[in-house]
């Protein structure tokens, strides 16, 4: 049995970018995920943070083989499945399962919560112990939802209670790894806590590992062992939670905690804020040597010329810049 | 001294096939100039609703109004709620304005930026054309879009989301209005863009002296910038009180659920969150009571069944601010310290 779940080494996806129609050929291409390195342990939670168009879904849906990585290893359990054909991923599959962002789209409004659970059942070939109904049912009291909903339609049900049978179908083939993108951003913030406590009791429960893939801090801050940060397809900063948010090293986490509103007037009001400048830079054409250097307040020569190099600044936090904090 | 906009027992329902949607129940508020109002509800809560019954932009055939919403304006009070759509119209973007949350679908995907802030100048200024796209660049200038001259022609898809939203305030404040009503500004955005965008609204109120009217679920924005809070359940105002009794001393037990299941960033502790249970109550059958008592675990310590009997009235019960529970004034200063 291999330490870690997942590995990813060296991970890159890009997509072809195309200007213009339909019919144009691809023009370069978006570098959604550009070389990034990480590991999730058994049972461990690692959150993957940074803001909207920084990579961090399409590491979730790469590790997923949602996508084809354009280079790069993803080891689950030990086994390389980079390489692997949709059909020899459909036993790998079992194991590691999703959680989507939107609880309304992300369920087949025609299907009823049963069949939309027990559909995992019936894609891999698998007969539950003590059949089909009652491993349903017993799924949905496990998420907090009254069992006998099992034939109701996804429209009769509330924002939180369709990500809770969301958890559920991840949750029927008992997997090692749940990725989960955004699962609670949708969700009222009195909600939102209801199913960051379920994630947690599961966890516990099951020895699930996460990859929590979400930009808002606090809820990563929350619920994670370690986080990643994320800036423009690239991993800015690693490290153990507590950590990392004490003591950030690179400036790109600095400016993200500290922007951050702090729901407590006196320190959110009293504490010092970097506001970063602009834009991110669009990943089609990021920018020479370090990517963040167009917004980072600490840029110099060296860092629009030469790609900052990871370096462990702690046994166990690593930061990819010219000149940590 | 009456404030600058005074909102008095606002009811807003719409009637549907399933029934009435009672969306905003005898909800009444006030801002003053130079002031920010925060309305923190979960969705469904009325908060936006009350709003656009301010604004004027509710469909009169499908939506019934009643209550009232003075503008006290420097030539007399408006009231808006009984005034002709006419009237109302005519006070939209220049004594009131309003930015939503999708900057996307609120700006028109076939026009420039800049004629679509030339549009709204035009309705209360003469000009040329010129003269328009010349106010539009001074606007852009103003909520920090780099190199104005040239952006002022872009439609809004070559924007950024923070460009949008920027682009959105500079059409809102053209005509300097008196009256700013933000309904989610920051939503979606992202955290770095969130702070710009905040701090933005922060310097362009003490600029032109605005009333702001923030509308939001996310009580860290409500602690940067509001002066005073309404929190809002079921479509009834719960609370209202400075921006330091709600945080510091609440008095209702929804807005101490409500902060208390919000994950804290800086005490670093991986505590449990604490959550409300249940699901906001559904807008057509509104209990006859308290509308948060299915959720509430303070209900208990009431006597006599009052929570589920009727509907508490939004009252100071001595603490400095207003609270609708029926909690007797012991427990109310009580509730605090059950804040995690």
């Amino acid at each position: 049995m291999a330490e870690n779940i997942l590995e990813l080494h060296n991970l890159t996806k890009f997509f072809p970018a195309r200007a213009g129609g339909v019919f144009t050929r691809a023009k370069g291409e978006v570098r959604a995920v550009d070389g990034v390195n990480l590991t999730v342990a058994r049972g461990e939670t690692v959150g993957l943070v940074g803001e909207s168009g920084c990579g961090k879904t399409t590491v979730g849906r790469t590790v997923m083989k949602l996508y084809e990585p354009t280079s790069g290893q993803i080891l689950f359990d030990g086994q390389d499945i980079t390489k692997l054909s949709r059909k020899e991923m459909k036993p790998i599959r079992s194991k590691m399962q999703m959680i989507f962002q939107d609880p309304f789209s992300s369920l087949n409004p025609r299907h009823t919560v049963g069949s939309i659970i027990s559909s995992s059942y019936t894609i891999h070939g698998i007969e539950p112990e003590g059949g089909v109904e009652d491993s349903v049912r017993e799924l949905l009291s496990l998420v907090g939802l009254n069992p006998e909903h099992i034939n109701r339609f996804p429209h009769e049900f509330s924002g939180g209670q369709r990500q809770r049978i969301g958890i559920a179908r991840a949750l029927a083939l008992k997997p090692m790894l749940i990725v989960a993108d955004e699962p609670v951003s949708a969700l009222d913030v009195s909600i939102q806590a209801q199913v960051v406590n379920l994630l947690d009791d599961l966890q516990k429960e099951f020895g699930l590992s996460y990859l929590f893939v979400a930009h808002d801090l606090s809820i990563v801050q929350h619920i994670s062992d370690r986080v990643v940060v994320m800036y423009l397809g690239k991993v800015m900063e690693m490290g153990p939670t507590k950590v990392l948010f004490e003591s950030p090293h690179h400036p790109y986490t600095k400016a993200l905690l500290s922007a951050v509103p702090v729901a407590d007037p006196k320190i959110g009001r009293s504490r010092e804020r970097i506001i970063l400048q602009g834009d991110l830079p669009s990943p089609v054409n990021p920018p020479s040597g370090c990517v963040f250097n167009t917004r980072c307040w600490k840029a110099q020569e060296i860092c629009r010329t030469t790609v900052p190099k990871t370096v462990q600044i702690t046994p166990q936090q690593t930061v990819a810049c010219h000149f940590p904090e | 001294m009456s404030k600058f906009l005074e909102v008095t027992n606002l009811n807003v329902t719409f009637p549907t096939e399933d029934g009435d949607v009672h969306a905003s129940n005898e909800v009444s508020y006030s801002v003053g100039l130079g002031e920010t109002l925060a309305i923190v509800g979960e969705s469904g809560s009325g908060k936006s609703v009350s709003n656009l019954a301010v604004m004027g932009l509710h469909n009169p055939v499908r939506t019934k109004i009643s209550g009232t919403a003075t503008l006290n304006l420097a030539d007399g009070p408006v009231e808006l709620i009984s005034a002709s759509p006419e009237t109302v119209r005519r006070l939209r973007g220049k004594a009131m304005s309003m930015i939503f949350q999708d900057p996307m679908s609120a700006l028109h995907p076939f026009f420039s930026i800049g004629d679509q802030i030339a549009e709204a100048w035009h309705l209360y200024n003469n000009g040329s054309k010129d003269d328009g796209i010349k106010k539009a660049t001074e606007m852009l200038d103003l909520v920090g879009i780099p190199d104005p001259d040239r952006r002022v022609h872009d439609y809004p898809h070559q924007f950024s989301g923070g460009m949008r939203q920027r682009a959105m305030i500079a059409m809102a404040l053209v005509n300097n209005p008196s009256l700013l009503i933000a309904d989610e500004p920051t939503t979606a955005l992202d955290v770095t863009v969130q702070s710009q965008i905040l701090q933005l609204l922060k310097d362009l109120q003490r600029e032109f002296n605005m009333a702001i009217i923030l509308i939001t679920h996310d009580l860290g924005v409500v602690a940067e910038v509001a002066d005073r809070i309404c929190v809002m359940y079921g479509g009834r105002i719960v609370e209202d009180g400075t921006v330091e009794d709600i945080f510091y001393r609440p008095e209702h037990p929804y807005t101490l659920g409500l902060l208390n299941s919000v994950p804290r960033i800086i005490r670093g502790s991986s505590h449990r969150l604490r959550t409300i249970p249940g699901q906001p109550p559904s807008l057509i059958n509104l209990p006859a009571g308290c509308a948060f008592e299915p959720r509430c675990g303070y209900a208990k310590k009431v006597s006599s069944g009052a929570c589920t009997a009727h509907v508490p009235d939004l009252s100071d019960k001595g603490i400095g601010h207003l609270s609708r529970c029926h909690l007797d004034v012991v427990d109310l200063s009580n509730l605090v310290k059950d804040k995690a």
